[in-house]
């Protein structure tokens, strides 16, 4: 008999894409922060 | 958390504040929230309209902007529409869940929890109006914030639900895009900026207007005091009229401000005239006053004969106003100038 708190394979499966939305928007804003610090210091 | 979590559906965002767990749904009930449910949160075709009014107006600013800065602030105004829109959603899971155009939404279908969207809402609306402020000016990032709060406190929180004018004063939030992005390129937001916010404005009464005509008794049923629900058919239609007399003559103005040139009076002149007619043949008909009149649930466009004014006007006036900003965005692309009408 399965351990009804155990994480089904589609929640897995749906937690790990949210989690890897959450990682790319994470490295987007540093690279956005980053870009937009180089355009300004760079007088543009 | 690990033992509560189980299949409850659990933002990322929230993943590690305990006190959201209380919010997750039962097992029994919750779908695993999945990416694309974040991204329907942010209602993607509205933001792809604000974008393009944004882009119109950044580029009828006609000052030189670095494409870079000029990319940031483009994703700063969708990021902010789409923060304003997952605040609505959170905010209104409960009657969205009553209506068939949006039962399917990510909050009402209980993929994703209320605090979740309104958390995601609150965190865009904070990132891009942030970002706006440091990266392009104050004016820009001001405007932007007012947006926002216009969408959500004024509209969502406060109109929507007590007054049949609601998608009339609402409509401020969702035309003040393109003086965003003009105030993005010059930091200034002088008149042909509101004028192009005052053509969305009295745009979105006949385009809301004429949809909510055959789907009123969703809003009926959800208890919304959309212009039919509460007045009724008849002066609603009466009502798109008033709004499409004033927005034809509106939609030239450009075109005799400095703005326009003879592509964007030509799309102006013609696809104003289109819109009277069908806005006339709507009042000559009795769209909206029969019950059941869309044929299947999930579609906007497939609707009875007694309701095919109401939905040729709502389908036109997405493309009338595609076409007035598109004008605007082709003569800046291709050099035209603007006619030399009262400049």
């Amino acid at each position: 008999m399965s351990d009804p708190n155990l994480e089904s394979p589609a929640a897995a499966k749906a937690r790990r894409g949210r989690n890897i939305l959450l990682a790319l928007s994470l490295a987007a804003f540093v690279v956005i922060v980053f870009i937009i610090t180089v355009v300004k210091k760079g007088g543009g | 958390m690990q033992g509560a979590q189980g299949r409850r559906t659990l933002s990322p965002v929230f993943v590690g504040n305990s006190h959201m767990i209380d919010h997750a749904l039962p097992a029994a009930d919750a779908l695993p929230a999945r990416w694309q449910d974040y991204l329907k949160l942010l209602k993607p075709k509205v933001m792809s309209l604000v974008v393009f009014t944004a882009v119109t107006g950044l580029v009828c600013a006609r000052v030189p902007m670095n494409p870079v800065l000029a990319a940031v602030a483009i994703l700063c105004i969708a990021l902010g529409a789409g923060g304003a829109a997952a605040l609505n959603m959170g905010y209104e899971g409960d009657i969205d869940a009553l209506m068939r155009r949006t039962r399917a939404r990510p909050v009402p279908a209980g993929r994703v929890q209320r605090q979740d969207a309104l958390g995601l809402g609150v965190a865009l609306s904070l990132f891009s109006v942030g970002i706006m402020g440091l990266a392009i000016n104050v004016l820009a990032a001001a405007l932007l914030a007012f947006t926002i709060f216009f969408n959500a406190v004024i509209y969502t929180l406060w109109l929507k639900r007590r007054t049949p004018q609601n998608i009339v004063i609402g409509g401020l939030a969702g035309a003040l895009p393109p003086a965003v992005g003009w105030a993005a390129a010059s930091g200034t937001a002088p008149l042909g900026a509101w004028l192009l916010v005052a053509i969305v404005f009295f745009w979105t009464p006949p385009h809301f207007w004429a949809l909510s005509l055959y789907t009123r008794e969703d809003y009926a049923k959800a208890g919304v005091p959309m212009m039919p629900v509460v007045r009724g058919a008849a002066s609603t239609r009466r009502q798109i009229l008033a709004y499409s007399l004033i927005l034809a003559p509106l939609g030239l103005a450009p075109a005799f401000t400095g703005l326009g040139g003879p592509a964007y009076l030509a799309a102006a002149a013609g696809g104003g005239l289109i819109l009277l007619i069908l806005a006339a043949r709507l009042a000559a008909s009795r769209a909206g006053e029969a019950p059941g009149e869309r044929r299947r649930d999930d579609a906007l466009y497939d609707v009875k004969a007694s309701s095919a004014p109401a939905r040729n006007l709502f389908a036109f006036s997405i493309l009338y106003l595609f076409c007035l900003f598109g004008a605007l965005l082709y003569e800046r692309w291709a050099g035209l100038a603007p006619l030399g009408f009262g400049r």
